[in-house]
């Protein structure tokens, strides 16, 4: 795969690599980045950008987070342009994270609610030896928390072996193993789903229709995920996706496991995101060093990332003028599973590849890498016509798979067991705690994960409304007094 | 048929609910991010209130009790949601395209009693309106046949009245009056302590109470918006 990012105006031709469509722009948002980052005005905190640049750090400068005033001064009204653009586009991101997140949401909880299937539990991944079937709640507690270190620690072994082959730049192995995944994602388990559905609903199809339909339907995913497509449609693709992935761990995992399993994945990304020698900051400074291009399949943006190097090639769905900068992103994911690709800067996102193993009929193996990431970029017109600044660039939101999957498998398993009290606090605490997350973000203005405050409010309000609001909540609704 | 009644009464509930959200709220972001926190407020106050309910086990049939306190907690939340709107509205002004968002004093109240309301009559109704959907009826064995009736037309007086106490509290914060904020506690206590007389069945004496109240909380709630008789006259003869 060509490193577009070596060559300054590289065009797309046909020998350019299907993903290897993104350019990285590091140096103008890094002054502005800074710039901003070091005027602390005395607003309440809700006044910080939302939409706000994360800071790029370049090479042998990562540890230099705040590189003091700097001497260049392109004029205060850039500045305050460019803030006030932050600024303005708060709000709106947010709910472009929302909606998404709602989406995925409701497509778990209305197939949990719908299709048995996924409640039921037969066979288990081979990552989770211990199956918690002794009726004592000790053992159970110890089954979920081994069963959680197991799959911690197969992740964090896949996240080292993606840095290594990021650092080695076996580029190739990644994308395939992308492509891999996102084959066995967009067809395989989409083909389960159907099927089960088709069963639920007891509505007969014959497999000429049912190949016509899956084709159809997993090779526009393909192509809308890892090339070009429709916003709308990529989009639509990514979160249902990320919502069969949260179905399969809900069916695969045991229940305490689940609860473990989310509570020590919370605590991964945060490990992994924010300390100085987490797998995935090294991942990013190493994608920032080289401007690498992310990979979209495991992404979710609100806004189009197209190929900018061709002048007027930059027709953007998402108001257009903007071409997808992509600097190092400060990657808050974590890496789930074997061997899942990220995208070169670590984005996070979710990758799976399925494995099924010979012998057992139903044991599967779930790879993937865990995004729990948030940034938010700014986007520009790429060099040579216009100059950096456009006042019109869209600003693009972002969130990695990974986030979407652990939301909806909180939602999704919290719905399981037949509460929607449950289901709607865990929904609305989700919420909240992304809201959170994303003013975090305008703080600090880097790269932050996205689960730890999300889980943590969902699992505190889940244990919370299924122990003592539900039956508050029951015999209040029983004899109809309304509080 | 259950599936009739499962419709009619989620539609009763939260139509009105769900028209005022798309019409007022839906296309501005930061009304939305309100109206989810105060979603959360309420929910906080409700776990609180559970808390407390569950911790005296004694007093746990008599509702009566948990629902003294739930009122209490509830109204202590809307007055937390007052001082946090307050003190974050230069900082919404900011953040929103729209630039008029801080010029009403009461559009936040409104869409903070929205949040309130929702999330208050959701919680009430949900799972109700989920068994409605099974097989099963009430009033043929036992119970009544307007069970899930009743409960959707107080849940629907419950959402409108928590949107409407929103507006008078805040605005009876912000002038300093005391007879509002006794209104909104005071009638707050009364229909709920009305619908304790449900277990009973005594809906007429409950419901239409309750929706007297709800038409006086109105009124009020729209003379402390600062709307007048003139003004509504002339929006629903322009139709705008």
């Amino acid at each position: 795969m060509s490193d577009t990012g070596s060559d300054s105006e590289a065009s797309a031709t046909e020998h350019t690599a299907l993903m290897d469509g993104h350019i990285a722009e590091a140096r103008p948002d890094r002054e502005i980045a800074e710039r901003i980052a070091r005027k602390r005005k005395s607003k309440s905190e809700s006044q910080r950008n939302y939409g706000s640049v994360e800071r790029r750090e370049e090479s042998g400068q990562g540890d230099n987070r705040d590189p003091g005033p700097s001497s260049s001064n392109p004029g205060v009204q850039m500045e305050t342009q460019v803030e006030e653009l932050e600024l303005k586009y708060g709000a709106r991101h947010v709910i472009k994270l929302f909606v998404p997140v709602t989406l995925c949401m409701l497509v778990v909880v209305a197939t949990i609610s719908s299709i048995n299937f996924y409640s039921v539990k037969d066979v288990y991944l081979a990552y989770t030896p211990f199956h918690e079937e002794s009726p004592y709640a000790v053992t159970k507690v110890w089954n979920a928390l081994a069963n959680s270190m197991i799959l911690l620690s197969v992740i964090a072994l896949m996240t080292v072996l993606l840095i290594v082959l990021y650092k080695k730049r076996c580029y190739k192995i990644i994308h395939g193993w992308l492509i891999l995944s996102s084959l066995m994602l967009l067809f395989l388990f989409s083909y389960l789903y159907i099927e089960e559905a088709l069963r639920a609903y007891n509505i007969p199809m014959d497999y000429i229709t049912l190949v016509f339909v899956m084709w159809n339907f997993g090779v526009m995913g393909m192509i809308v995920i890892h090339w070009k497509g429709p916003l709308r449609m990529q989009q639509a693709y990514l979160i249902f996706i990320a919502a069969l992935m949260a179905l399969v761990f809900i069916k695969y995992l045991p229940e305490w496991t689940t609860w473990a399993v989310l509570a020590v994945i919370s605590i991964w990304d945060l490990v992994a995101v924010l300390t100085p020698k987490g797998p995935l900051r090294i991942l990013v400074e190493t994608a920032q060093e080289r401007n690498e291009p992310i990979f979209p399949a495991l992404i979710y943006s609100s806004t189009v990332m197209y190929c900018m190097a061709a002048p007027g090639v930059a027709v953007g769905s998402a108001g257009g003028s903007g071409a997808p900068v992509q600097g190092a992103q400060a990657a808050g994911g974590e890496n789930r599973g074997g061997g899942g690709g990220t995208e070169g800067d670590g984005e996070g996102g979710f990758d799976a590849a399925w494995r099924a193993r010979g012998g057992s009929p139903r044991r599967l193996r779930v790879d993937s890498t865990a995004p729990a990431h948030y940034t938010t970029r700014l986007d520009r017109p790429r060099p040579p016509p216009p100059p950096p600044t456009d006042a019109e660039d869209e600003k693009g939101v972002k969130l990695g798979l990974g986030d979407f999957i652990f939301y909806s498998v909180l939602v999704g398993k919290a719905s399981s067991y037949g509460d929607w009290n449950t289901t709607l606090a865990c929904f609305v605490a989700i919420l909240i705690g992304l809201c959170l997350t994303l003013l975090l973000l305008a703080i600090f203005k880097k790269a932050l994960p996205a689960l730890p405050i999300s889980i943590t409010f969902g699992l505190i309000f889940y244990f919370a409304t299924r122990c003592v609001v539900k039956p508050f909540a029951d015999a209040l609704a029983a004899e109809q007094v309304f509080i | 048929m259950t599936l009739a009644e499962f419709f009619s009464c989620s539609l009763l509930a939260f139509g009105a609910p769900l028209a005022m959200f798309a019409l007022t709220i839906a296309n501005d972001p930061v009304r939305i991010i309100i109206m989810i926190a105060a979603a959360f407020g309420w929910l906080l106050s409700f776990l609180v209130s559970s808390l407390v309910w569950y911790a005296v086990v004694p007093l746990r049939s008599h509702l009566a009790f948990g629902m003294v306190f739930a009122v209490i907690i509830q109204e202590v939340f809307r007055y937390g949601m007052y001082r946090l709107l307050r003190k974050t509205e230069a900082g919404l002004k900011e953040i929103s395209e729209n630039h008029d968002i801080g010029t009403n004093k009461m559009e936040m109240a409104y869409v903070s009693g929205l949040g309130f309301g929702t999330m208050s009559g959701a919680f009430a109704l949900v799972n109700v309106l989920a068994d409605s959907v099974g097989p099963g009826t009430l009033g043929l064995y036992n119970g009544t046949e307007f069970f899930f009736v009743t409960s959707a037309a107080m849940t629907l007086c419950m959402i409108l009245l928590n949107t409407f106490w929103s507006i008078i509290f805040f605005s009876g914060l912000d002038e300093k009056s005391h007879i509002k904020i006794v209104w909104v506690v005071g009638s707050h206590f009364f229909v709920s302590g009305l619908s304790l007389l449900n277990r009973n069945q005594f809906y007429a004496a409950t419901i239409l109470p309750s929706y007297i109240v709800l038409v006086a909380t109105a009124v009020m709630a729209f003379k402390s918006a600062g709307g007048t008789g003139k003004s509504l006259m002339q929006t629903l003869s322009s139709g705008s």
